[in-house]
């Protein structure tokens, strides 16, 4: 069609100047700090150093990326296993079914994630829910000190991010042509082999993009960790918040919010790469 | 009688990869008559349609509307219509609404709106479809609610896109004449697009055969079956075997090929194939240099066999002369 | 076809699980005792003390001021970024999407901290207006990626056909594009919201001294002291959340007929 040309740039400039402005010269402002020497009371001398980058690499805070990358796929390993049959068992449903499950997933969703995760507090607190019932089946005789711990916080983790995994499996599976895998079994392959060679491969895109969507947000979600783990654990998330707030430390934050920045994009194009595309399912 | 409503002057136009679409195009319509613009997939019919609505714009000639230079003016302020081939029916409109757009864009009256899609659902014989929505229509329903949209805008010229391709070929049979039938009454000038040959004979008042970017022919459909110009029109409307005599390339239809009897340009052929289908005799043949040839008649022949040769001819009335392919 | 039944157990066993927090939350929404190991009975006295808490109703209020105002901008940003890049193919438009995606594709501890210092730099009032700039950004993905979806499936003949019939092309827009891409507009909105809704992370991070968001307010409150009170608002929103899903399944129903 003709004239695309001018009435295209006023649709393409709101999207254009907002992208540039608060997107893409942020990130690139981080970058700048990340190099500055810290200021006296706040803010950034403008002296080119390495030195923030340098004592990332002190075992203090090395340790934290470790921690939080154990973290990280621990949750995303977890959601995995739980999530995928959970989003592959719901594509196979009936449309009524379908509907009542989204309906069942989507509920949680909407409520406050903090509210969600201090249902889990009461939960697993000394002498709260979980201990109860325990101790009054006789499981247990004294009170697990569940609450502030490790596992209180993976859980916490895994109940936060399995809505994206289960959404991004279920949109893969709903999409795939059943009657490949009736055609596999015609052919011979036992119910496993079935799955395995045609299922899975097919389902794969809606994993990886659910790995992802777990993954990289598990790497900041610092409030699940302070909230259910106290002082005790610190990830990235916190230091960087902490090294804003109390430290006072700008540059440093920088520093390390772009340590963040360049290895979630790894992650990224890594994804692009297996998965040969950019979108990602589960999202649209 | 001559009264030219559109006329295409030098139209040329290549895409953006140079691939040259429309090498010259010139061609004067007639005010009221069917015009098939026929040709294979990439000839440049459609393009040449999409010229005259005014959805791309030639890189040199001009269109002319009934004396009015239009070859820039945007589509929209165009007094000609387009039936699209996979019919672009509004799909969140009623078929009133669909058919009502174009009247309610010209801020007319909505009772006069109302009345005159009263008239086209009559027309198109949906009566009772006001309310609607495309997708609980079939194929057949859809494309006549897309027909009474451009028409009941009255426009100068209509111009249909091989809007029969998506039917069934019996309901395609039915609704050529009922086109045909419209356009008599209706009087609008029809342009038509289609690569079917007996769609196009049908159909016509005149036929424009294209091929890759050129009119090859231009002419009644008895013109274009009985003196093709060239070896493309006799070979696409008809299946002409092609062949060289003496001075010239000439067309000869199948069924006018003879096995025997006062025959000129005697060749020595060998029969391949023996086919009979829907009452007809097909026969292969192939000559000494290599090149097939279809006779065709009634009856069986049951003592010609497959791997025999004869002399095959025809008679000189029946030879028409062409120059091969214009581009 | 096999009816299997340990798909529904497995799911179902998983939906519980997920639901064990929430329930407990609205259990003890109604317990008389401050301290939620102790049950003393049925009260709604938390319930009471929430409707007049100033402070958190406060919140509640501007975190929905603000999720509508994100919605509209990221709206606005979306469609007609979407409506753009999807005229004309080029690399630049690619990469500029690129970008506009992003917010949502790194953690957000990332753009707490980038918009912290961005704005700090740029001498705006960290209040209302930060929070808006900073939602905004993370709704725009949504928005956008919907309408570009619904716009690549989309018939071109249909723009070309209302052309044809004589709309200008702001009509065209009007009557033919954007009846198309309504559905998309909305689910993204509904997506966008939510998410606007929830966040903590980058609202920490941008807020200012005045202005709270519901969950901000609700996270200084659990880490310094909790009572019921967010019980009783749970449970509030959770009700508030299944009578919208209620109403949009009967709104579908009725469609239908």
């Amino acid at each position: 069609m003709k004239k695309k040309g001018k009435g295209n740039w006023v649709l393409l400039a709101p999207i254009y100047i907002f992208t540039i402005i608060f997107v893409a010269f942020p990130i690139l402002y981080m970058f700048l700090l990340s190099v500055l020497s810290r200021a006296e009371v706040w803010g950034v001398d403008f002296k080119f150093t390495l030195d923030n980058y340098k004592r990332i690499f002190e075992p203090l805070y090395l340790n934290t990326f470790k921690e939080s990358f154990l973290l990280a796929f621990l949750t995303t390993g977890f959601n995995i296993l739980i999530g995928y049959p959970y989003g592959y068992f719901m594509a196979r449903m009936n449309a009524v079914w379908k509907k009542r499950m989204m309906m069942l997933i989507m509920i949680p969703f909407w409520t406050s994630a903090l509210i969600r995760l201090y249902g889990w507090i009461i939960v697993f607190r000394s002498n709260g829910v979980l201990d109860k019932i325990l101790m009054g089946i006789g499981i247990t005789d004294e009170p697990l000190k569940l609450l502030y711990s490790y596992p209180a916080v993976v859980v916490g983790m895994i109940y936060s991010l399995l809505p994206f995994m289960i959404l991004s499996v279920y949109s893969s599976a709903e999409k795939v042509d059943y009657t490949l895998v009736e055609a596999a079994r015609d052919l011979g392959a036992s119910s496993f082999k079935a799955f395995w060679t045609v299922t899975f491969k097919l389902t794969l895109p809606g994993l990886l993009s659910g790995i992802i969507l777990t993954f990289i947000p598990s790497m900041g979600l610092f409030f699940i960790a302070d909230i259910l783990g106290g002082n005790k654990i610190v990830l990235v998330g916190s230091l960087i918040q902490e090294q804003l707030t109390k430290g006072r430390n700008l540059p440093f934050a920088a520093a390390l919010s772009a340590v963040l920045m360049i290895l979630t994009s790894l992650l990224i194009g890594l994804y692009r790469r297996i998965a040969g595309t950019s979108e990602l399912e589960g999202l649209v | 009688m001559n009264d030219v409503i559109l006329q295409l002057k030098r139209i040329k136009k290549s895409f953006d990869n140079d691939t040259r679409v429309l090498k010259s195009i010139d061609l004067d319509i007639q005010r009221a008559e069917f015009i098939t613009l026929l040709g294979s997939s990439g000839c440049g019919k459609t393009t040449t349609l999409r010229i005259i609505a005014g959805l791309e714009l030639p890189d040199e000639g001009e269109v002319i509307l009934e004396g009015q230079d239009i070859t820039r003016l945007e589509p929209n302020k165009r007094n000609v219509n387009t039936v699209f081939q996979n019919y672009a029916l509004f799909p969140h409109m009623s078929v009133a609404e669909n058919i009502g757009y174009g009247l309610k864009l010209k801020k007319v009256p909505k009772g006069e709106i109302a009345d005159k899609v009263e008239q086209m659902l009559r027309l198109v014989q949906l009566e009772g479809f006001e309310k609607r929505k495309p997708d609980q229509l079939s194929g057949g329903q859809r494309q006549r609610v897309a027909i009474a949209r451009a028409v009941v805008n009255e426009p100068k010229v209509l111009l249909l896109d091989e809007p029969l391709g998506a039917l069934d070929l019996k309901l395609r049979r039915q609704m050529q004449l009922e086109l045909k039938r419209l356009q008599k009454q209706l009087g609008i000038t029809f342009i038509y697009i289609t690569h079917d040959q007996e769609e196009a004979i049908n159909m016509s008042d005149r036929i424009a055969v294209m091929n890759q970017g050129v009119l090859e022919q231009i002419g009644t459909p008895n013109e274009i079956y009985y003196r093709p110009r060239t070896s493309y029109v006799a070979d696409f409307v008809g299946n002409a075997n092609i062949l060289y005599c003496g001075d010239g390339t000439y067309a000869i239809r199948a069924e006018n090929i003879l096995m025997n009897g006062e025959t000129v340009c005697v060749h020595t052929a060998s029969v391949v194939e023996k086919s009979f289908a829907g009452g007809q005799l097909r026969i292969l043949f192939r000559l000494q240099d290599g090149q097939s040839i279809t006779a065709s008649r009634y009856g069986i022949d049951s003592d010609i066999q497959v791997g025999s040769e004869l002399k095959i001819g025809w008679l000189p009335e029946h030879a028409v002369k062409v120059v091969d392919d214009l581009s | 076809m096999k009816k299997k039944k340990w798909p529904f157990i497995y799911v179902g066993i998983i939906t519980a699980i997920t639901y064990i927090p929430i329930l407990v939350t609205v259990i003890y929404s109604f317990n008389e005792s401050r301290i939620s190991s102790v049950w003393e009975g049925f009260s709604l006295k938390w319930y009471v003390e929430l409707f007049q808490d100033r402070d958190l109703k406060e919140a509640l209020l501007n975190s929905l001021i603000l999720a509508v105002l994100s919605c509209i901008c990221a709206v606005l940003i979306g469609t007609t970024g979407a409506l753009g890049m999807s005229r004309k193919k080029s690399k630049l438009n690619d990469t500029v999407a690129y970008a506009a995606m992003l917010p949502i594709m790194i953690p957000e501890i990332i753009l707490g901290m980038v918009f912290l210092s961005v704005f700090s730099l740029m001498g705006l009032p960290f209040g209302m207006v930060t929070l808006v700039i900073a939602h905004t950004t993370f709704c725009v993905p949504y928005i956008y990626s919907m309408v570009k979806a619904r716009l690549v499936g989309m018939d071109k003949a249909l723009e070309e056909a209302a052309l044809d019939l004589g709309a200008s092309p702001i009509r065209v827009f009007f009557d033919v594009i954007l009846p198309q891409i309504l559905p998309a507009i909305f689910s993204g909105i509904i997506l966008a919201f939510a998410m606007s809704f929830d966040d903590v992370v980058i609202s920490i991070f941008v807020t200012g001294p005045t202005v709270n968001t519901l969950p901000v307010k609700i996270y200084t409150k659990l880490k310094t002291g909790v009572t019921p009170e967010i019980n009783a608002l749970a449970t509030l929103m959770l009700l508030f959340t299944i009578l919208l899903f209620g109403l949009s399944a009967l709104a579908g129903r009725r469609k239908r007929v």
